[in-house]
């Protein structure tokens, strides 16, 4: 019963790691750049959330809404302002710009809101379920960010390989100067790609912090490195991954809290990146691509 | 590029908009407060005496730790009043004057020196533990005695022998909740989950640990979490329960244990959880549903509903000269300070002819001999190493409010 319990944990746990990779993965597999700011857009997404909820009276349902399309605003701004001008630069120079959006992005919110922690207003109104007489227990939150992250999932699987937009993405993925020529706006879909990758973090920043109702200008950094994590894991750039690598992810750091030494998990858990990386280089579900010279 | 231009103002008027936020505020709060510190303004009080003996007092009276700062110069204030409404000190008024150093280590130092220029006998202070560990270098070396309200690292009294506390250090305050645990029977099997990559948490832990053993606590299972892991403690709540803990002890701070007491809510668990000074506050957690924190119990030195005589007399008296959101443990903390530099400097029968150094051979002797009854504890002594030995007072959170058990 303590391996359910702590299995079911995990798979909470890795839930909210997927939601998050799949915002990483997709960024990184039509524009090859890794968004380190994604975790500071979902810590954005939970603040705007809050002040809406808390502070303004607005009901959950809006201020999602709002929150997501602030986000996505947020995302398309930083990529016209941060990114675009460095299109032709070195991916070195484009990731330490990311990583400078994301100090950007905790410093506005440290100046606006302080640094105290507040505490989140669940987004989710669905009782927990319990089984065999409350020794197992699921919260509607595990529950809800579970089915949000499969059906993300499945639409993005369909929405990049059925419609045209989504196939325009594929194809600015695998050669951005042919897919220019091929009369596709490369520059229109690089923002589509963020748009919608900043309109996931508004989700997934809604469910983190419904979660784990803490919220702070850092809450976004480390759940976003460790989804970063998982998102290589499962093969980043695949969609399917990050959700398999997230849950793997979960559900290892909980099991080795619970039964090896929770002053360890994170060197644990590292450990299995490290090994499943040498065993499989492109990760879970990534697939070899062969380079054309 | 007209984009650009127009980006470049808007960041610099944020700038220019940001320093004037940062530079202004604190300025302005404190002036109107520090200029009042010398206390005897009351001039119908004789001295049997001619002669004053000074204290100073150092602390953070603006920016963000203000609140702890003037705490503590109210505190002592209405102890100074107190006394030489009484007589003084061996006959001879007291004079209390506190500098501001804004919570920095280096504004501590030159209040320092500038309360030296003035003429301070001995030190009440610092409040905050960093800028007390930079002082206390100074103070050692001038061998002036030092008595912080409420610095709690260690660090604060290695430098010399003439320092001392009468807060409860970090560390002994994991030696303090064990005995309040033992000595009041809270629990006997005890779960822990501490903070491994911060020395407060583990320091308390450590101490915890040892006396748990010698007072016949169980420990059931010790687990751990790290900064870049204080999201998720289902894990180890789940080996906590399933180990059958009675009382799951937090050494940390408010914002992880938030959380804890969040998902064991979910989980349905539903342990006594105690803490020390580090949960303070978490009923003031912004939009922190007070429900979770429902028997919750802390280790804090004072508690401003207690009834006993003590208590009350200060309770009344401080709101007499200052506000209310003042009377905290800290403020509690300095007026004790006050009588214990009272008990400690007629045992020595300090005079305002010592110098420095002479009184603070003189001070440092009594301190280890004198044993005061004051707001935070009955009966405090002190050892040769500055530590305070008092018995361990705790609060419970009943219906939203901290109250005595």
């Amino acid at each position: 019963m303590k391996f359910l319990s702590q299995l079911i944990s995990g798979i909470s746990l890795g839930s909210i790691y997927s939601l998050i990779a799949l915002g990483y993965t997709m960024v990184y597999g039509i524009a090859k750049m890794l968004n380190f700011a994604h975790g500071d857009v979902i810590m954005i997404g939970a603040f705007v959330i809050y002040t809406m909820c808390v502070t303004a009276g607005v009901p959950t349902i809006i201020s999602v809404l709002i929150a997501i399309v602030f986000c996505t605003i947020l995302g398309v701004t930083i990529e016209r302002f941060a990114y675009k001008p460095l299109r032709q630069a070195t991916s070195l120079a484009v990731l330490i710009t990311a990583i400078g959006v994301s100090y950007l992005l905790q410093n506005i919110a440290l100046l606006i809101f302080g640094s105290d922690t507040k505490s989140f207003t669940s987004v989710v109104n669905i009782e927990p379920i319990s089984f065999a007489g409350g020794e197992l227990v699921i919260s509607g939150e595990t529950i809800v960010t579970i089915v949000v992250s499969v059906i993300i999932m499945i639409a993005l699987v369909i929405f990049v390989n059925k419609t045209k937009p989504g196939k325009a993405m594929l194809a600015v993925s695998e050669d951005k100067g042919a897919a220019q020529l091929m009369g596709i706006n490369v520059n229109g879909t690089i923002a589509l790609t963020f748009a919608i990758g900043s309109a996931l973090a508004a989700i997934a920043g809604a469910l983190l912090c419904s979660t784990y109702p803490a919220l702070s200008p850092y809450t976004g950094a480390m759940p976003g490195i460790k989804a970063f994590v998982a998102a290589v894991l499962g093969g980043i750039g695949s969609i399917p991954g990050a959700m398999i690598g997230g849950i793997v992810l979960g559900v290892i750091e909980n099991l080795s809290k619970g039964y090896i030494s929770s002053q360890l998990s994170d060197a644990i858990v590292f450990a299995v990146l490290v090994i499943v990386l040498l065993v499989r280089p492109t990760g879970i579900m990534g697939k070899k691509i062969n380079e054309k010279v | 590029m007209k984009l650009k231009k127009i980006l470049a103002v808007v960041l610099s008027l944020l700038m220019v908009l940001s320093f004037a936020a940062c530079t202004k505020a604190p300025v302005d709060e404190g002036n109107s407060e520090v200029d009042e510190s010398n206390v005897n303004s009351e001039n119908a009080l004789t001295f049997e005496k001619e002669g004053v003996i000074k204290i100073g007092g150092i602390g953070p009276l603006t920016g963000d730790a203000a609140l702890y700062g003037n705490a503590v110069k109210y505190g002592a204030e209405l102890a100074v009043k107190e006394i030489n409404a009484k007589g003084g000190i061996n006959g001879y008024e007291v004079e209390y004057k506190m500098e501001d150093d804004m919570h920095d280590a280096e504004k501590s130092v030159n209040a320092y020196g500038a309360l030296k220029d003035w003429g301070m006998q001995m030190l009440m202070g610092t409040v905050t533990s960093v800028p007390c560990t930079a002082v206390s270098n100074e103070a050692a070396n001038d061998n002036m005695f030092l008595l912080t309200p409420s610095g709690s690292a260690v660090e604060c009294l290695q430098a010399g022998d003439t320092l001392f506390r009468v807060c409860f250090s970090d560390p002994n305050q994991g030696i303090a909740s064990a005995d309040y645990i033992a000595n009041n029977n809270v629990a006997k099997k005890i779960g822990i989950i501490f903070n491994s990559s911060d020395v407060y948490s583990t320091g308390i832990k450590d101490k915890f640990v040892e006396q748990a053993a010698a007072k016949n606590l169980e420990i059931v299972a010790t687990e751990a979490f790290t900064n870049d892991s204080a999201t998720d403690f289902t894990a180890q709540l789940t080996n906590i329960k399933s180990k059958g803990a009675e009382l799951v002890f937090l050494p940390i701070y408010t914002a992880p244990a938030s959380l804890i007491l969040q998902q064991a809510n979910t989980m349905g668990f539903a342990p006594i959880f105690f803490g020390c000074d580090g949960l303070d506050g978490i009923l003031s957690v912004e939009n922190f549903d007070a429900k979770l924190a429902e028997g919750v119990m802390l280790l804090t030195p004072f508690v401003a509903n207690a009834t006993d005589a003590a208590t009350v007399n200060f309770v009344k008296g401080f709101k007499e000269i200052s506000d209310e959101k003042y009377l905290n443990q800290f403020a509690a903390d300095a007026y004790d300070a006050i009588y214990a530099i009272k008990a400690a400097a007629e045992k020595a029968n300090v005079t305002p002819e010592m110098d420095v150094e002479a009184t603070g051979d003189a001070m440092k002797a009594a301190m280890v001999e004198i044993s005061i009854d004051g707001v935070t504890g009955a009966g405090i002594t002190w050892t040769a190493d500055g530590e305070p030995s008092k018995e361990p007072k705790a609060v419970k959170i009943v219906n939203g409010e901290y109250v005595a058990p």
